[in-house]
């Protein structure tokens, strides 16, 4: 602690410089935890704890290109692993404007066992079980649309009904949330009840979208996905099952490798970074040569003055990073306030923060560590003698 | 009167690519502990080279230079810069202070390498900065001092670790004739009062005046040398 008055003189020799420095390391971190925010929020969107112990049981073409007999249930409930089993089918539609796209997903009873991460007022729940039209919306909606407890929500749909119609009438009869911030992907459906849309569809009558199959362990997936797919083999609704998460990540995957993306973005910015903070440095320690050629004098050893100097290149880089992070941090917490994505972006967690601090470390020690050496080689007798 | 430094045969050659330069040749000297010597000669004569080595800032080619029986030619960098700091206080001619700290704070540096308390570092610096007649401007930064109160400082600093001996390298180069003449009498109340065995370079006649003795380099042979009484 003694030393970093040196430290801050050092930095405030050429405030005007350190100042700008500081700046450039604080954008160039507020875009880090920016983008690293939206690459988390895709690689831990749908990814929850008990998903790791649920298989999707979608068709093998894909979910949504044809769907699944009813007569699976009973096929899938026998194979030996299984725990419990939950199916649903979709009624999509828009919602007053062709621009607001709804999707209901019908569950059986089931659903609210099998997903015990969805949290539901039990009187909502209740509710839900006792309102056939009935469907309990995401938070997200519900903010979106400020609607509430016995507001009907009539979606515009291509699915024809038995009626004729094409509009599908509800009942909001309560909401749902996520406790996991993860799953808040899921925040813009509305759960119905699959009995009545079962029963009110003109088409693809005794099927259904998905199944979804818990299992006892994570470690069961794989061996109890293999033996559902081995029992649809060569029918002609072959399936393709997999852990939830695994479907999850392969569904976000289709908008392209985000990580790459973002990897190479923070690539190009911290070599830029690391340019422009390096050539900082270099000119500050190449300024006051003859303040560290005294500072040897008096007696401080190489070591000491390596010390010095990396210590002032890790301040303006982790002072930056800091509030860069900090301002990520902020900016996050205000975009998610306004709720206008369609997936809300991940706070700067831990791991961010983490990835940033090492980044901030590992970039202070590259920078510094140019100036330190010549610092260490300086000679006395040369440094004070102007050569 | 023991010697406190002793210099034997000292031998300097710089090399600068395929050319050798010998700044010192086979030099021997004695300065007394509570000696003030001032070393003169033309430029390039090699007093100053005599001076870093004799600080412990330079390593000698060939010989030995013993201070207070210690003999600093064997040193390695870390162990001369330890030695440094508890042996040895510096001047130089353009003061070499940190701009950017207060007059405290610059006496106070060399107290940053003793296991010191920050009240004590303080107190000391505080001390100095009296015996040099600065303590009202310990607050003042380099830039708002003129050149004799910045050299005072750095005399403070050189100082402020109680060293026994004080190196000085054209300690009034810089400075109109009043200040100088406020510095040399300084030096020699450090000498006189406070037995600081103090060797100087300088080019100014009146300047080695203040010295108890001058030493004569040319072309790096002393011209005049041998034990000198304190």
């Amino acid at each position: 602690m003694k030393f970093v008055p040196l430290v801050w003189a050092a930095l405030m020799r050429r405030k005007a410089r350190t100042m700008l420095t500081v700046l450039s390391v604080l954008i160039a971190f507020l875009l880090f935890g920016l983008l690293d925010s939206v690459r988390s929020t895709f690689d831990n969107a749908g990814q929850s704890s008990p998903g790791r112990s649920r298989i999707l049981v979608t068709p093998k073409s894909g979910m949504g290109t044809k769907p699944l007999p009813f007569s699976l249930l009973t096929q899938i409930t026998d194979i030996p692993g299984v725990m419990g089993i939950d199916y649903a089918s979709y009624v999509v539609g828009t919602y007053q404007d062709p621009k607001n796209s709804i999707a209901v997903e019908a569950h059986p009873e089931s659903f609210f066992q099998l997903y015990p991460e969805v949290s539901v007022k039990s009187e909502e729940l209740s509710a839900l079980r006792g309102t056939r039209t009935g469907v309990l919306a995401g938070e997200m909606l519900i903010h979106k649309f400020g609607w509430k407890v016995g507001d009907k929500i009539a979606l515009l749909t291509a699915q024809p009904r038995k009626d004729g119609s094409t509009v599908w009438t509800f009942d909001l009869v309560g909401s749902f949330h996520f406790t996991d911030e993860n799953m808040k992907i899921n925040e813009v459906l509305l759960y119905g009840n699959y009995q009545y849309v079962e029963e009110a569809r003109a088409q693809e009558a005794g099927t259904v979208t998905y199944y979804s199959v818990k299992v006892a362990s994570p470690s069961d997936v794989d061996r109890v996905a293999a033996l559902i797919d081995h029992a649809t083999a060569n029918s002609n609704h072959e399936t393709k099952s997999q852990s939830e998460n695994a479907w999850a990540n392969a569904q976000l995957q289709q908008y392209g490798d985000l990580g790459f993306v973002v990897t190479s973005i923070m690539g190009a910015v911290f070599f830029t970074l690391l340019l422009l903070t390096g050539h900082t440095m270099l000119r500050a320690v190449h300024e006051r040569i003859p303040e560290i050629a005294v500072l040897k004098t008096l007696g401080f050893r190489g070591k000491k003055i390596v010390a010095l100097i990396l210590f002032e290149s890790m301040s303006i880089v982790l002072i930056g990073a800091l509030i860069g992070l900090v301002t990520a941090m902020l900016a996050v917490t205000w975009v998610r306030s306004l709720e206008i994505l369609p997936i809300p972006i991940s706070s700067v967690g831990t791991d961010v923060w983490l990835r940033g601090i090492s980044a901030a470390v590992v970039l202070g020690i590259v920078v510094g560590i140019l100036p330190a050496v010549r610092g260490l080689r300086l000679r006395i007798v040369d440094a004070l003698s102007g050569r | 009167m023991t010697a406190l430094v002793e210099v034997r045969n000292l031998s300097k050659v710089y090399v600068r690519g395929k050319q050798r330069i010998e700044v010192l040749h086979h030099v021997g000297i004695d300065i007394e502990e509570g000696g003030f010597v001032a070393l003169m000669g033309p430029s390039g004569s090699g007093k100053s080279t005599l001076l870093n080595l004799i600080g412990g800032l330079d390593s000698p080619t060939e010989g030995s230079i013993s201070i207070s029986g210690t003999r600093i030619d064997r040193m390695g960098e870390d162990q001369l810069a330890q030695w440094r700091a508890e042996n040895v206080g510096f001047v130089f001619q353009f003061y070499h202070l940190m701009e950017m700290l207060t007059a405290q704070k610059n006496v106070e540096l060399p107290l940053l390498l003793t296991r010191l308390s920050p009240a004590e570092r303080k107190r000391n610096a505080g001390t100095a900065l009296q015996l040099v007649g600065l303590e009202s401007r310990a607050t003042h930064k380099p830039s708002e001092l003129s050149g004799g109160q910045q050299q005072r400082v750095a005399i403070a600093r050189a100082i402020v670790s109680d060293p026994k001996l004080i190196v000085c390298d054209e300690p009034t180069g810089d400075l109109d004739r009043q200040s100088a003449e406020e510095i040399l009498k300084l030096l020699q109340q450090l000498n006189a009062n406070h037995r600081k065995t103090i060797v100087m370079v300088t080019h100014d006649p009146i300047a080695a005046g203040f010295a108890k003795n001058t030493l004569h380099l040319d072309k790096g042979t002393l011209v005049a040398a041998g034990v000198l009484p304190a």
